[in-house]
């Protein structure tokens, strides 16, 4: 195998993630369960990779014998997941000290979900998918049972467990197929040979059990029942890295294996895509309307969006798949924001969760009830902020791609969804609020809302510039 | 003569039981097992086609397989031990605070 220091130089987000796993272990051997330096460490590491990965986006090349890619669509998938946890680590240094989290194990392992998301979406061979798949996925059980004296936590991870293995045996089949009908386990040489492979029944049944088992993680229905247990037991800063970024990195590997469909290839999977959208939509606005939990609510909204971001697929065109990559970054801030401020107002033992209890935030803490409210409205698809942009592209796809039908279903879930998303802003400011809630703003979780809530808006005001960078690097 | 078609009807039994296992039994750790089941039959169909294909990057693929369902299942076998402190049951049927 040959082995460069070019090769070390253009993955160096990679190496810097995987670095940190190993530094963070040491601090945390030499610091107080209190301290704040492993969560500063691990915030700081995590801005710093996704500074670098933007720094390589427009060198693009093959590492490693060739099993790994840095550059282009890899490099801003890097850009999204580094700095997604890195906010999400400026979320949970407060939420860890309410709740008397054990902040060692808890930051080793968000940073080796991250190094997993990330091999991902740099992947040119099954093998790295499937590795990288599994770094994220078992760190992410572990990490939603971190509260393991708590009833909920630990049964947020043994149900997230059980139907992540489940999921897993999907993958790996579909994988097996998929090398038995290629004769390659390599990416290139199946996305040339796609137009012939199409043909063979092994070859599409192997690609169907391989989306089927990433359906499992982007939590489409009707693959989608564990979501709400797991976003609701699962502590809020976890659950808003799962939501977000651990989906971006499950359509990360749906939009590798994709690649040749995006490029003109017959798209054979299309009605189960379009089907798998369609219940996703639907049944995510219609169900999230009977919630009173605001993060089982965000949960069948995720649902939702795992739906929307299905149309970018289904279409088979180009600007779907930009479309998509779009998606997931405005997607990842606007529910990050929502749940960095669900983690402020959320007592140690877990209630102020309910949207009754968000009554007069909008008159005691006017700058959380106003973030809150911009990525409620952002989520709901409202002109000029991210989430609207990121629908528009999706359904714009789909029409191009001779699905019109599924641009409209779409348009009429988003108007469904504005209803629970904006009942939580009519709560806040004209609700009566009975009970005093204690809530707790540090400035660092602040911070953490507060880039996000930016990321939203300049995603919002200069989409054209964005989907632009980053069709660029999609073709 | 063993064939290919022979392997692949073994795996495909072996996976659809691993399926049947996981939907219908209660108790986690053998919904667990019957997930290790799945996997088996994947390496059982990576192997075969390996052998069919004279490639060895099928069997190298298989040791990943198996390293990673070890790794999954130490913190699978922690995360039930942890149920079962708090709950003392490990019945799917019974954990149930949060509504499926």
């Amino acid at each position: 195998m040959e082995f460069t220091l070019t090769d070390l130089t253009h993955l160096l987000p990679i190496v810097i993630v995987a670095a940190s796993v190993l530094v963070a272990m040491t601090i945390d051997m030499f610091t107080k369960e209190a301290d704040k330096t492993l969560g500063w460490f691990t915030a700081l590491s995590l801005f710093a990779a996704a500074y670098v990965s933007l720094f390589f986006v427009d060198k693009t090349g093959v590492h490693l014998s060739g099993v790994v890619a840095s550059g282009g669509a890899t490099n801003i998938l890097h850009f999204v997941f580094t700095f997604g946890a890195g906010v999400v680590a400026l979320i949970s240094m407060e939420y860890a000290k309410k709740t008397e989290m054990r902040v060692g194990e808890y930051y080793v392992l968000v940073l080796s979900s991250v190094l997993g998301m990330m091999l991902i979406a740099a992947a040119k061979d099954l093998a790295v998918i499937f590795v990288g798949l599994e770094q994220m996925s078992i760190s992410f059980y572990a990490l939603a049972g971190i509260r393991r004296k708590r009833d909920k936590s630990v049964e947020a991870s043994l149900k997230y467990f059980l139907l992540g293995a489940f999921a897993t045996g999907f993958v790996v089949y579909g994988m097996a197929l998929i090398y038995g009908s290629s004769g390659t386990m390599a990416l290139d040489t199946i996305r040339y040979a796609f137009p012939d492979l199409v043909s063979q029944p092994l070859f599409v049944l192997g690609l169907a059990l391989f989306v089927i088992g990433f359906a499992f993680k982007i939590a489409a229905v009707p693959f989608h029942m564990w979501a709400p247990d797991v976003y609701q037991g699962s502590p809020t800063p976890v659950a808003g890295l799962m939501s977000t970024v651990g989906k971006a990195a499950a359509f990360a590997a749906l939009l590798l294996i994709f690649r040749p469909v995006f490029d003109g290839a017959e798209n054979a999977l299309f009605p189960f895509l379009a089907i798998v959208a369609t219940l996703s939509m639907l049944y995510g606005a219609i169900v999230a309307i009977a919630q009173d939990d605001l993060k089982r609510m965000l949960a069948y909204s995720s649902v939702a969006h795992a739906g929307y971001m299905l149309i970018g697929f289904a279409s088979g065109e180009a600007t779907g798949a930009a479309g998509v990559i779009y998606y997931l970054v405005a997607y990842a801030f606007m529910n990050l924001g929502a749940f960095g401020i669900i983690a402020m107002i959320e007592s140690a033992e877990e209630t102020n969760l309910k949207v009754q209890d968000y009554a007069g935030l909008g008159t005691r803490a006017p700058a959380l009830a106003a973030l809150l409210s911009l990525f409620m409205f952002a989520l709901s698809g409202i002109p000029p902020l991210a989430g609207f942009f990121g629908k528009y592209y999706v359904f714009i796809a789909a029409v191009e791609g001779g699905a019109t039908w599924l641009a409209l279903v779409g348009v009429a879930s988003s108007a469904i969804s504005v209803y629970f998303y904006l009942r939580v802003v009519v709560v806040m400011y004209f609700g009566k609020s009975e009970n005093r809630m204690e809530y707790s703003v540090s400035n660092v979780s602040l911070l953490g809302v507060t880039i996000s809530a930016m990321l939203v808006i300049l995603l919002g005001v200069l989409p054209g510039s964005i989907i632009k960078l980053i069709e660029s690097f999609v073709r | 003569m063993l064939t290919l078609e022979h392997f692949l009807t073994l795996s495909a039994i072996m996976f659809a039981l691993g399926v049947i296992g996981v939907l219908t039994r209660r108790n986690a750790i053998i919904v667990f097992m019957s997930v290790e089941l799945m996997l088996n039959s994947a390496n059982l169909a990576f192997v075969a086609f390996a052998t069919k294909l004279g490639d060895p990057i099928g069997q190298v693929f298989v040791f990943f397989v198996m390293a990673i369902a070890a790794a999954e299942a130490a913190v699978g076998l922690a995360i039930m031990i942890a149920v079962f402190r708090n709950k003392k049951t490990v019945n799917i049927d019974e954990i149930n605070i949060l509504k499926w």
